[in-house]
């Protein structure tokens, strides 16, 4: 049984209907994802990098639409599946965390109920039991108090709280699948480092997949055991993350020198080479 | 190049072009939406009727012929006749013309003043806003047809007595919109950025802040546009409009109560055009919004 | 002595009752690049918005070019000053052309020859003639940038102020804004100060910096503390650190092995 890989993704197509035809944003990705492994997909913005993520969920709407050979999910054809059905796969076994946890959360709700409807709508529970679950799952994403900060709302914490609540209230009812789009770039670079720390421990810890979406290589490289690097809606270049310094794609090769470093010597950046040279 | 690939090239080579273009676009936008083509041609008709209303109309609005009373609809007289025998299509037709220059001068009046008064408040806060925001507020709470009576009364009935009332009425809900719009992007970096380069505040709300409030004016302006038409009609068929000869389509309706029951079509007629016109404006109104709207305009 | 580009003199800065900067004191010599550096609430950006004189509640004194600054808008600072907002897509008028965009300050200043200079501009920050008369949406946000880079320079002003310059950016369109940015200042002789979260960007383009932590400046220190962690704040370790920074590791391990810029 645990044979078959956790996510199975074969020519998955995401196009777009636009008066002059539709505009393909991705364009036949294929890629599986095993059990417990940590995948990351990196690419700049109009990569086609966050279609992919909604669309394992299927959450593309329209004019949106999304086609693919095979989309499993734990041997379940996702394809297949009605929204009704969908909406028990989301959350429940595939959980996603966005890139901005201020407007991801209900801003009269308090966060103590929010992570409890989280898990309401998948289990039913006591209400002792519901209100236990919902501590327990705050002290594991590492927030002091959390009887005090369950009666809070959303906009009396911080982002990088507020990003950890977001966390808790995703892997509450303990998903097999964590897809985290851009889960830190809304946040400071060293509450970045504790959030992604803690998806990480998480992740391993509850023996979950993971797909973290990001622009940043090298966050990517630090989380993730493989890597697939995205342009224009295709993948042009997968490989280990370790490995990524090796890489061999020009356009990879591009953006990992196109960042400056922190022993910055370099007088002038390389740029990718753009046809077109209008400049961008 | 024919002249749809100039208005549309992505790179126009001067200002005109690409003004032109972006109307254009604008323009084809909203042929494409059925309802807003049926708001435009109604308002064209509008436009045509009060234009060529002495070759439209078969008679004369004003001649009387008491042996041609209250006669009903026919081949002869479209919409009937009414208690002095005037033609009651005829009397449509002409009155188009005083409805036409009532929407316009109030659009007219109290757009522009809405317009600066709001975005003047919401530009500089504190208590400029606080002090115009007050007088807004009080025109506000009244009752547009209450203080357009007021103000009536106070000057006297007649057409243009009725339009200045109600452009006195209209203008709070504007300052209160333009308001509202300057209020989102007075401390964006664009306006910022202008400030920067040494721009003066009337620079930066005649040419910046004005520009961006102007399209939802237009579409809040075009929606009310009935309310207006009904507010003049509401006001005609108290007696305080437009005095009789003047073919007003409120007062014609006023006067053909007296003969609802037994002559029908004497309040009838001009009330069907009451409606099809303020029908057109919403359309158009709600079109223009599609088009017109700053999230679209910005974003494509 | 020669006098400093920008010098900020116990400047506090307070929105309404909450004060947000304390005690801020730093000189900027003429033609440096100076950077402040520090996370979201550090105060960074209000410091850059006070001496540009957007934010009109504060105490102390700052003086640009020797000139000591007023709390309104005035002309003459116009033209010595100028600033690059963080987000191009909201620091451009969706309204209005880049020709109009650029024209602005000329047309302000009463300055002539304006399409000769607006031309020229878009040529300086590398933007084809093609893009003069677009409106911003017909833009990528590296366009914008660069749009605004040039309304910035319209006036040609001495000192430029850059709020996060690219970090809304994508790391390719990044790159080239920075080399822009630095080939700019080495061709016109420009002065900046440049806000930023980012500290290999520093590394970049930058001299000197001031680390900030919660409105006060926790450390004055020269460009190359970032090639050895040489910070004395346990603040600025912390940052560092946090930024993938690490003092006598090997070098980085995603650094490309050879890059030959031929």
């Amino acid at each position: 049984m645990n044979e078959t890989p956790l996510l199975e993704v074969e020519d998955l197509r995401v196009s777009f209907a636009t008066p002059n035809g539709p505009v393909e944003v991705v364009k036949g990705l294929s890629f599986t994802l095993g059990r417990e492994e940590r995948l990351g997909i990196v690419g700049e913005s109009g990569s086609g990098k966050s279609m992919t993520g909604r669309s394992i969920l299927r959450l593309i709407r329209a004019p949106g639409k999304q086609t693919a050979k095979t989309l499993r999910f734990d041997g379940l054809d996702l394809m297949a599946q009605g929204n009704r059905q969908m909406r028990k796969v989301r959350g429940a076994r595939i959980s996603m965390i966005m890139q901005d946890p201020k407007f991801s959360l209900n801003p009269v709700m308090t966060i103590g109920e929010q992570i409890a409807e989280a898990l309401r709508v998948h289990e039913r529970l006591p209400r002792r039991d519901l209100r236990a679950r919902v501590i327990e799952m705050l002290t594991s994403v590492r927030i002091n108090d959390p009887g005090r900060v369950a009666r809070m709302y959303p906009h009396e914490v911080s982002g990088g709280m507020g990003q950890r609540v977001m966390i808790a209230m995703m892997l509450i009812p303990r998903p097999q699948l964590l897809i985290a789009d851009e889960p830190t770039s809304a946040l400071d670079v060293s509450v970045q480092a504790q959030v992604l720390d803690l998806i990480e421990e998480l992740v391993t810890g509850n023996g979950m997949g993971l797909i973290l979406i990001s622009h940043d290589l090298n966050l990517v490289a630090r989380y993730c055991d493989r890597i697939l690097v995205m342009n224009g809606g295709e993948v042009v270049e997968a490989c280990a993350a370790q490995r990524l310094h090796e890489a061999s794609h020009p356009y990879t090769r591009g953006l990992l020198a196109a960042q400056p470093r922190m022993e910055e010597t370099r007088d002038e950046l390389p740029v990718l080479d753009r046809s077109g040279g209008a400049g961008t | 190049m024919s002249p749809r690939d100039w208005l549309l090239d992505d790179s126009p080579a001067t200002l005109t072009q690409a003004n032109l273009g972006r109307a254009w676009r604008m323009t084809t936008a909203l042929l494409r939406n059925p309802l807003a083509v049926a708001g435009i041609l109604i308002v064209l008709l509008l436009l045509a009727t009060a234009l060529f209303a002495p070759w439209i109309a078969p008679e004369s609005p004003v001649g009387q012929n008491l042996r041609t009373r209250l006669l009903p609809p026919s081949a002869e007289h479209w919409m009937g006749t009414d208690e002095l025998g005037r033609d009651i299509f005829s009397r449509v037709v002409y009155g188009s013309r005083i409805t036409l220059m009532i929407v316009a001068l109030v659009a007219v009046i109290s757009a522009p003043l809405g317009l600066i008064i709001g975005a003047v408040a919401g530009y500089f806060g504190g208590w400029v806003d606080r002090v115009l925001m007050g007088v807004t507020d009080i025109f506000l709470s009244l009752p547009k047809l209450i203080l357009a009576l007021a103000f009536v009364a106070a000057l006297g009935p007649g057409i243009e007595n009725a339009i200045i009332a109600i452009a006195i009425t209209a203008w709070p809900a504007y300052a209160r919109i333009a308001r509202a719009e300057t209020l989102t992007f007075r401390n964006s970096e664009y306006i910022q950025a202008v400030r920067l380069v040494g721009g003066s505040h009337a620079r930066i709300i005649f040419r910046h802040v004005l520009p961006l409030c102007t399209s939802s004016m237009i579409v809040r302006v075009t929606l009310d546009m009935a309310g207006i038409i009904l507010t003049a009609a509401g006001l005609g068929f108290l007696g305080l409009g437009a005095q009789p000869p003047l073919p007003e389509w409120g007062a014609m309706i006023s006067r053909g109560r007296t003969f609802i029951l037994d002559q029908w079509w004497v309040a009838t007629m001009p009330g069907f055009a009451i409606i099809l016109v303020s029908l057109g404006f919403c359309f158009l109104g709600d079109g223009l919004r599609d088009v017109l709207d700053p999230k679209q305009g910005s974003e494509k | 002595m020669t006098i400093p580009a920008i010098s900020l003199k116990d400047v506090d800065i307070s929105y309404g009752d909450t004060r947000v900067v304390r005690d801020v004191s730093f000189d900027v010599a003429l033609g440096e690049s100076f950077a402040l550096v520090g996370e979201s609430g550090s105060g960074k950006s209000t410091v850059l918005k006070a001496i540009a004189g957007l934010a009109p509640e504060w105490t102390g004194e700052i003086s640009v070019l020797g000139k000591s600054r007023g709390h309104g808008m005035d002309r003459a600072f116009s033209e010595n000053c100028q600033m690059v907002f963080q987000d191009p897509y909201a620091s451009l008028h969706p309204r209005k052309t880049i020709d109009t965009v650029l024209n602005e300050p000329l047309a302000i200043h009463g300055i002539g020859r304006r399409s000769e200079k607006v031309i020229e501009m878009l040529a300086a920050v590398g933007l084809d003639r093609r893009f003069r008369f677009r409106f911003p949406h017909q833009l990528s946000g590296g366009q914008r940038q660069r749009v605004a880079i040039a309304r910035a320079l319209m006036l040609e002003p001495r000192v430029m102020l850059l709020d996060e310059p690219t970090s809304a950016l994508d790391v390719s369109v990044q790159a080239e804004i920075l080399n822009l940015l630095k080939r700019l200042r080495r061709e016109q002789g420009l002065t900046y100060l440049m806000v930023t979260h980012n500290l290999p960007v520093v590394s970049f383009m930058c001299d000197r910096m001031a680390v900030m932590n919660k409105g006060r400046i926790v450390e004055i220190a020269p460009k190359t503390a970032l090639y050895d962690g040489g910070f004395a704040d346990p603040y600025s370790r912390e940052l560092y650190a946090a930024s993938g920074g690490n003092p006598g590791a090997e070098p980085d391990m995603v650094a490309p092995a050879t890059k030959d810029p031929a």
